[in-house]
């Protein structure tokens, strides 16, 4: 009597199913992924052993490095707010298309009489041309204190919570340059603010 | 790839037939390739996120009188210097002399000192003041406070870079790191 035989079965796996979710899953992430605004100040951050995350609404994130300060507002319907405050302000007239464009609009750092030009620009002009020569912080034309003063207020009236500042340090730079930031915050009345730092491992 | 024919071999005496294409395509590869970069963006949209590090400096324009004095033997004050250096000192200003250390050692003399002014007062936390000078980096500053942090200093640091005495310029000066 012959043996009866095991039948071979084949061991390839319909991949179709798996390769339909996988895709699905990718898709999803890659939109959800927030495109990153290249910086126009390149600054290395120093790293820290803080756990806190930074939120991602209403905030107003100062960059400091080489001297100079970039401000970023984070919400486009804050941007345009602020914008529109800031043109009142210094009697600037913006138009819609330039406040769409402002909308979307990473890290700046251009006097407010030069700004309509940086909105107008590419993104690769942007940084050609070296206009952005930091927002001007002296005393008697303190645009900066202005810039902070107006964001608070736009996500005040618009998100009815208050703003967080933020400071993104350049880890060379001096201690002067980060006070004149923080003495024009807390002439504002913030006294906390949060540091801007990369993640370190536990040191023990 | 890891496919076994298992269509049976009894074609003999058959006409040839034109070979029917397989239609079936391995999605081996295209899964992995798939997988790869889902990991990919699933790790750098949460891991890239910056930390933040709160910090409250006291309120300038506050002139109440409730101020609490601190008693300058539970204090601990570090100068903030050039060259990556800090000075400290416990107590009042002047009184004792400075150490000056790198940020490497800071930490166990902050360690030290906790657990003196806690032996010594019977468990109260020691209150430290951070000095940056002007020739302090950012860096230094953000280190300092995670030094703190790591230390476990409870109590909120006092952050003073208005009030830096003429005893700790000189000092300072003299030990070049100003």
């Amino acid at each position: 009597m012959p043996r009866a035989k095991v039948q071979r079965k084949s061991t390839s796996i319909d991949m179709t199913a798996m390769c339909d979710v996988s895709f699905l899953l990718l898709t999803f992430f890659i939109l959800t992924a927030t495109a990153r605004q290249p910086d126009p100040l390149d600054v290395t951050i120093p790293s820290s052993t803080f756990k806190l995350k930074v939120p991602d609404l209403d905030m107003g994130i100062l960059s400091i490095g080489k001297g100079k300060v970039f401000y970023e507002i984070v919400g486009k319907d804050i941007k345009m707010a602020t914008l529109d405050k800031m043109g009142e302000k210094y009697g600037i007239k913006f138009t819609p298309e330039e406040r769409e464009r402002f909308g979307v609009v990473g890290a700046f750092g251009v006097p407010i009489q030069s700004l309509k030009q940086f909105i107008m620009m590419s993104g690769d002009e942007r940084t050609k041309s070296g206009i952005d020569a930091g927002i001007p912080t002296d005393s008697t034309n303190n645009q900066l204190a202005e810039w902070v003063m107006q964001s608070r207020t736009a996500v005040a009236e618009l998100h009815n919570a208050p703003m967080r500042v933020s400071i993104k340090g350049d880890a060379k730079e001096e201690y002067p340059a980060v006070k004149k930031v923080v003495d024009i915050l807390q002439k504002q009345k913030i006294n906390k603010f949060s540091l801007i730092t990369s993640a370190e491992g536990d040191a023990q | 790839m890891a496919e076994l024919d298992t269509s049976g071999g009894g074609k003999k005496g058959k006409k040839v037939r034109s070979k029917k294409a397989n239609t079936k395509v391995d999605l081996t590869a295209m899964v992995d390739l798939a997988f790869l970069l889902i990991t990919f963006f699933m790790l750098t949209t949460s891991l890239s996120k910056p930390i933040a590090m709160d910090i409250a400096k006291p309120d300038k324009d506050d002139n109440s009188q409730e101020k609490n004095e601190l008693r300058a033997s539970e204090t601990m004050t570090v100068l903030l210097g050039k060259n990556d250096k800090v000075a400290w000192y416990m107590g009042e200003a002047g009184k004792s002399k400075p150490n000056v250390e790198s940020f490497a050692d800071i930490r166990k003399s902050i360690l030290d000192n906790k657990k003196k002014v806690a032996d010594a007062t019977g468990g109260r936390q020691i209150v430290m003041v951070i000095k940056p000078t002007s020739g302090a980096t950012y860096k230094n500053f953000v280190d300092i406070m995670d030094e703190l942090a790591i230390t476990k200093i409870k109590t909120a640091p006092a952050i003073d870079d208005e009030n830096i005495t003429d005893a700790e310029k000189d000092f300072m000066k003299q030990a070049g790191i100003l």
